[in-house]
């Protein structure tokens, strides 16, 4: 019983017509589908974070969405964020300037999360960007250099040309 | 953590999702899918059928009217939480909102969703119940209302028929300048509380003419305290007066299990409707 | 202490590709024809299986195996895994099969792999594997394991004491009748599991042509990994390739090589087609190696002054129901307790216990945090009963750093004696208090209980042997290219072993950090190596790499000398070049001096040299390099609800000379989150049938940026004699002192009520029935 439909999804700005299962979750589309691997799966029960991604320009955790949910919306992951290799985002520049990833699996989640933040709070206190990552674990690093990355981020932001 | 097969169905009207809801054996609601999705995932629940919500339009929305305020079943808690008019009209539901999950959680999971799967410390659900919400159910047979009170039919099972589901909810008003307050504990920001208290409160000549007190998380289902409101009403507030309320809260039932043993509930239970009642009075008009 | 990048905050060359969201980790692999695979496990505790029935699996579309132990013992030299670390105080061996057959002996044991066009339909199937169980008694709890009557957790054992042995030295006896005080304590501790947030994982190819397999592992050791793939399957070191990719996390228990690892290669081999297998978090819960129980029953004798006559005690730790790595766990938290102090007289005995639970093996601390747990708790006692300050009586009993290097009375697992290299233990404590303010918190304290608020100051120092040899490879070589290769059996996992490597080896040819290719993490790489545990790489890696990169540097300069015409004292390498120093004017590149040492047809090389520009080392280091340090933690209890905050939290480390301080303190901030939750979330629950009762994250809770509060870290450096780095490993030094730490602060918190805090991790329950427990027995005090 693999019943399936045509799902019409706008992915990074990239129109996709794909044909998917219908159980298929969003996460597993994009990972498997389309390549996109930037975005992980760590519990698979909405906990961890790190399948985070935008739909419909808000943060959302694609391990629990199917794709077939997502005919006719828009999906944004973490691919979409550096203009280039050569060209991070100011979001990720801080992250590395401010040691904000260790193992990095966490990180595309946690990224997401902060584009929110930073488009919704262009200047938050370091109170608002613990909030915002308390739906993000990490292993690895303690948050205190997320934490700083992000609030870097927002300096850099601020002063720069908002992306 | 794969689901298992199924089929799908995406309706767009609620006359719709009824239709399928009568032919479809074996059928799960999906609304913001925080908690059926897991559910799935971890294949806990094995449904023939997913019957999608998302697409119908008509289940979201904010109606004011002079006595209630009435919200539709797929209206995001993200909508709860931003919302002028809810938070003008009923503050305790925005403060409720605080405390349910995360950011992400919040963009996705719905009001109806969450009174639905009634989970014992659900944050919307003991909110509900010390709003004296009204519940608008819509099946085969049409529409009917439930007072909040008599949603909860057992542990995580709301009194609807397999072929109805909710459609909104209604919230009476408290008149302008009443105290309330939404106190809960948790382990962690964002968790489910090990137990809340939702406090409203209305004085007239520095009286309590009227209190709504919900214990949440020590049972099945959010507890109505109508021994702590008797205690309060007519009375002038005071310490005293909160923790003689309190005491009450803290002769509920209460589960025990590996995560807290009974008593420590009841303990929560009463220190946190204590500092809700002061919370409550401090916001409250005189 | 500064070198021209060693010293430096480095940036890491592994995050580019990891914010792109590039980074390539296990389950991002994906090979034409690959298959996916999920596990049938045991639901139960401990059964027998009598029937596994295949069939309506099987029948299932895209299904292509069910394989249980039947159909590989064909292909397996050997069905158990032996992995143990030698010991002689084994009473039994219980190693794990590759796959279960007629018994099983914890919730999640493997019994049946399903391979199948994807990881949906492999679950489908997984569900449909009819497995008929005898259900048979379990064991739970790691004391009642040890009872004469306890149920066997392998049916055919004669007892569950899978090892037994004393840790002791001096007269403890003698110590103990003489002394004028001796306090007793029973403390109970849990740890949870690792947790990274990768699950563990798996892809495992078969190249026929070259007859060779290839396995993508996450795991923390890849040589191990291939060593045992070698022996299990009959097949010699070229015929194995193990790769570990990008790993999202290690924390220790994927260093242990897993059933899963040899049965989904042979899955491969057998099908001919790639298999993926990828863990689950539910797995994770109960396949994967986790830390759980020990329970401590001690005693401390000490004189009029408050002086450590002697120690003992004894030590049942949860093993449970097979041997995944060792006994190390219990070992090193033995050796922990006097390790820092003066301690003249000393006995723990040691039972390892098995239960019918998932196996025990190291997770970020290794058995560290226990021992520390049980000294520093010690010595609060001690201060509490003779009335005296916390830090003065660790004052009069820590090692003096005149007395460095210290031989302990104290054997390591090896058997070699344990010697504290290097350290100032009471300058580091001093340091901490000081910037801790201890000193003044009894005012502070005194003003919020006036407030009605309960807010308590903790301490605790801490020891820990790191860079467990013998040894890790590493070869160094300039290319024609004039890029440095760097090759190591050092395998990263998030902590930045690239980027350590890079910079040991910039710092001797030229400093330019980018002109260094650094790669780990694959037996076919090197052909000896250790990998990641015990807080190593930078020590044992780092210290061959430097080695061979001073080699390299020297046999550089010698022909350049001959190329250039200068003398070897004129010349110095500056990034890709080697230039003469003074004047600037001539200089050769790195790469042409490679060339010149690659050799042409007929002639000669530069004289007095070998050919090629490389060297390999593998720096032999037996004893440990001792990092230390201290956590003071203030805490405020909320007495009605038994929570716990944590207010300010002070960290104070030597690891050695630091490399890369924004690595350093990126290590610590994760180790002292990690020992946050062991202090106060962290719980792997069982019921008494050995059901595991936390196997999601909203029961078994990890620390969220709003639970951590803002750590304030502070750095000494006391070079290590026992490298040519001068470093100590700093990866599980954070999480150390914290159980201790928390444990003491809300015991000081507490102590107008008598409250003790005998157990990590503590709860808000746990604390509100403590209060009630002392309220009732009258001993409020203000």
């Amino acid at each position: 019983m693999s019943e399936t439909r045509n799902i019409r999804v706008t992915v990074n700005g990239v129109v996709r017509d794909e044909q998917v299962e219908v159980r298929l979750t969003l996460a597993d589309f994009l990972r498997q589908k389309l390549g996109l691997t930037g975005t992980h799966l760590g519990c698979e029960h909405g906990v961890c974070g790190a399948c985070t991604v935008l739909y419909d320009g808000r943060s959302a955790r694609a391990c629990l969405m199917l794709a077939v949910q997502a005919h006719g919306h828009e999906v944004t992951t973490i691919e979409s964020l550096a203009e280039s290799a050569e060209r991070l985002h100011p979001l990720q520049e801080a992250f590395s300037d401010n040691h904000g990833l260790q193992c990095g699996f966490c990180t595309p989640g946690i990224l997401m999360t902060l584009i929110e933040l930073l488009r919704d709070t262009p200047d938050p206190r370091e109170e608002e960007v613990r909030v915002a990552l308390s739906g993000n674990l990490c292993r690895c690093t303690g948050y205190q250099g997320i934490v700083a990355s992000a609030l870097d981020a927002a300096k850099r932001m601020r002063a720069g040309t908002p992306r | 953590m794969k689901p298992p097969p199924f089929s799908y169905h995406d309706p767009e009207t609620v006359p719709e999702v009824i239709d399928l809801l009568g032919r479809c054996e074996n059928a799960r609601v999906l609304a913001g899918g925080q908690s059926l999705m897991p559910m799935l995932n971890m294949r806990f629940v094995l449904p023939d059928h997913v019957i999608d919500l998302n697409r119908v339009d008509a289940l979201s929305y904010i109606r004011e009217s002079p006595d209630a305020l009435e919200i539709g079943a797929m209206t995001r808690q993200r909508e709860i939480e931003f919302d002028a008019t809810i938070r003008a009209a009923c503050p305790l539901l925005p403060e409720a909102i605080l405390e349910v999950g995360h950011r992400q959680t919040r963009n996705r999971g719905t009001l109806g969703g969450s009174l639905c799967h009634l989970d014992p410390a659900a944050e919307l659900v003991a909110a509900a119940a010390a709003l004296d919400a009204v519940v608008t159910v819509t099946g085969r047979a049409g529409v009917r209302e439930i007072a909040f009170a008599q949603f909860p039919a057992g542990y995580m099972t709301p009194a609807i028929e397999p072929d109805e589901i909710l459609t909104s909810v209604r919230f009476p008003r408290w008149p302008k300048g009443h105290g309330y307050a939404f106190v809960e504990f948790a382990r962690r920001h964002g968790d489910f509380a090990l137990c809340s208290a939702a406090v409203l409160l209305e004085k007239t000549a520095g009286r309590i003419t009227r209190a709504s007190v919900t214990v949440a998380g020590l049972g099945a289902a959010p507890a109505r305290v109508s021994n702590a409101e008797q205690v309060l009403v007519g009375n002038a507030a005071s310490g005293g007066l909160f923790r003689e309320a309190a005491e009450h809260c803290r002769r509920l039932e209460a589960i025990d299990d590996v995560h807290a043993p009974a008593s420590y509930r009841q303990q929560l239970g009463a220190v946190l409707t204590r500092r809700a009642l002061e919370k409550a009075n401090a916001r409250c008009a005189s | 202490m500064s070198g021209r990048v060693l010293g430096q905050s480095v940036r890491r060359r592994e995050d580019a590709g990891l914010l792109l969201g590039k980074g390539r980790f296990v389950d991002d692999i994906r090979l034409p024809g690959m298959l996916e695979a999920a596990f049938v496990r045991s639901p139960h505790a401990h059964a027998a299986i009598e029937r596994i029935e295949r069939s309506a699996a099987l029948a299932l579309r895209g299904v292509h195996a069910i394989f249980t132990l039947a159909d590989l013992l064909p292909h397996l030299v050997t069905e158990r895994l032996v992995v143990g670390l030698p010991s002689k105080s084994y009473k039994q061996d219980r190693n794990r099969p590759a796959l279960a057959y007629d018994e099983v002996v914890h919730v999640g044991e493997p019994i049946a792999i399903v391979v199948a066009e994807n990881r949906y339909i492999a679950e489908d199937a997984a569900a449909l594997v009819e497995v008929d169980f005898e259900p048979l008694p379990a064991v739970a709890d790691c004391r009642a394991a040890l009872e004469s009557d306890a149920p066997r957790v392998h049916r055919n054992a004669p007892h569950n004491l899978l090892a037994e042995f004393a840790m002791a030295y001096g007269d403890v006896d003698r110590a103990f009748a003489g002394a004028p005080h001796v306090f007793r304590e029973s403390l109970k501790q849990h740890r949870g599991g690792s947790h990274s947030i990768e699950c563990r994982g798996a892809v495992a190819v078969h190249d026929v042509l070259e007859d060779r397999l290839t396995l993508w592992s996450s795991t923390q050791m890849p040589h191990a990994a291939h060593r045992l793939l070698c022996d299990m399957l009959g097949r010699d070191e070229n015929r194995v390739r193990v790769i570990a990719p990008d790993l999202g996390g290690g924390f220790g228990p994927k260093l242990v090589f897993y059933p899963e690892d040899v049965v989904t290669a042979l899955a491969a081999m057998l099908l001919g087609r790639p298999v993926k297998w990828i863990e689950d978090r539910r797995e994770h819960f109960v396949a994967t190696t986790q830390e759980r129980d020990q329970y401590w029953d001690v005693e401390i004798a000490v004189d009029r002054e408050a002086r450590i006559l002697g120690i003992r005690g004894n030590l049942i730790h949860d093993h449970g129901a097979y041997t995944a790595r060792g006994v190390n766990l219990p070992h090193n938290a033995a050796e922990t307790v006097p390790l820092q102090y003066e301690v003249p007289a000393y006995r723990m005995n040691v039972q390892v216990a098995l239960t019918s639970k998932v196996p025990v093996s190291p997770v970020r601390g290794a058995g560290h945090p226990q021992g520390t747990f049980v000294i520093e708790r010690l010595l609060d006692r001690v201060a509490r009963e003779l009335g005296l300050d916390r830090a003065e009586v660790r004052r009069r009993n820590l090692i003096p750093a005149s007395s460095m290097p210290y031989t302990t009375q104290l054997k390591a697992r090896g058997g070699m004696p344990v010697v504290l290299d290097s350290g100032d233990y009471p300058a580091c404590q001093a340091e901490i208090l000081e910037r801790a303010g201890w000193a003044d918190f009894p005012g502070r304290q005194q003003a919020a209980r006036a407030e009605g608020r309960y807010v308590g100051i903790g301490f605790a120092n801490y020891c820990k042997g790191t860079g467990r040899g013998p040894f890790e490879s590493a070869t160094v070589r300039i290319a024609p290219s004039g890029k440095v290769h760097v090759y190591s059996g050092a395998a990263a996992m998030g902590q930045g072993t690239r980027t350590m490597l890079a910079q040991v080896v910039a710092e001797q040819l030229g400093g330019a950090v980018e002109n260094v290719t650094v790669t780990v993490s694959d037996s076919a790489a090197v052909p000896m190596g250790l990998g990641g545990s015990n807080s190593r790489q930078t020590v044992l890696a780092g210290s061959s790499a430097h080695l061979a990169a001073v080699a390299v540097r020297k046999k550089a300069l010698k022909i350049a000398s001959h190329l250039l015409e200068a003398d070897e004292s004129e010349l110095e390498v500056e990034r890709d070049r080697v230039r003469v120093r003074s004047t600037h004017d001539r200089s050769v590149t790195l790469g042409q001096i490679a060339r010149s040492v690659a050799g042409t047809a007929g002639y000669a090389l530069p004289p007095g040299v070998t050919p090629g520009l490389e060297a390999t080392e593998n720096l032999v280091i037996d004893d440990m390099a001792h990092a230390n340090g201290a956590a003071v933690v203030e805490v405020e209890v909320d007495i009605e609800t038994g929570h716990v905050k944590i207010l300010r939290f002070v960290g104070l480390h030597d690891c050695g000379r630091i490399l890369n301080p924004m690595l350093v303190e990126g290590q610590v901030l994760g180790g002292t989150a990690h020992g946050i939750g062991n202090a106060l979330y962290e719980w792997m629950g069982y019921d008494e049938n050995a059901q595991p009762v936390t196997t999601n994250y909203g029961e078994y809770l990890l620390v969220t940026a709003t639970e951590m509060p803002h750590v304030e870290n502070y750095y000494r450096e006391s070079p290590s004699p026992l490298n040519p780095l001068g470093v100590k490993g700093v990866g599980e030094c954070g999480v150390v002192p914290v159980a201790a730490a928390v444990a003491s602060a809300v015991e000081d918190a507490l102590s107008p009520f008598g409250v003790r805090i005998t157990q990590a991790p503590i709860f808000p329950a746990q604390l509100v029935a403590l209060i009630e427990e002392a309220r009732a027995r009258g001993q409020k005090n203000t």
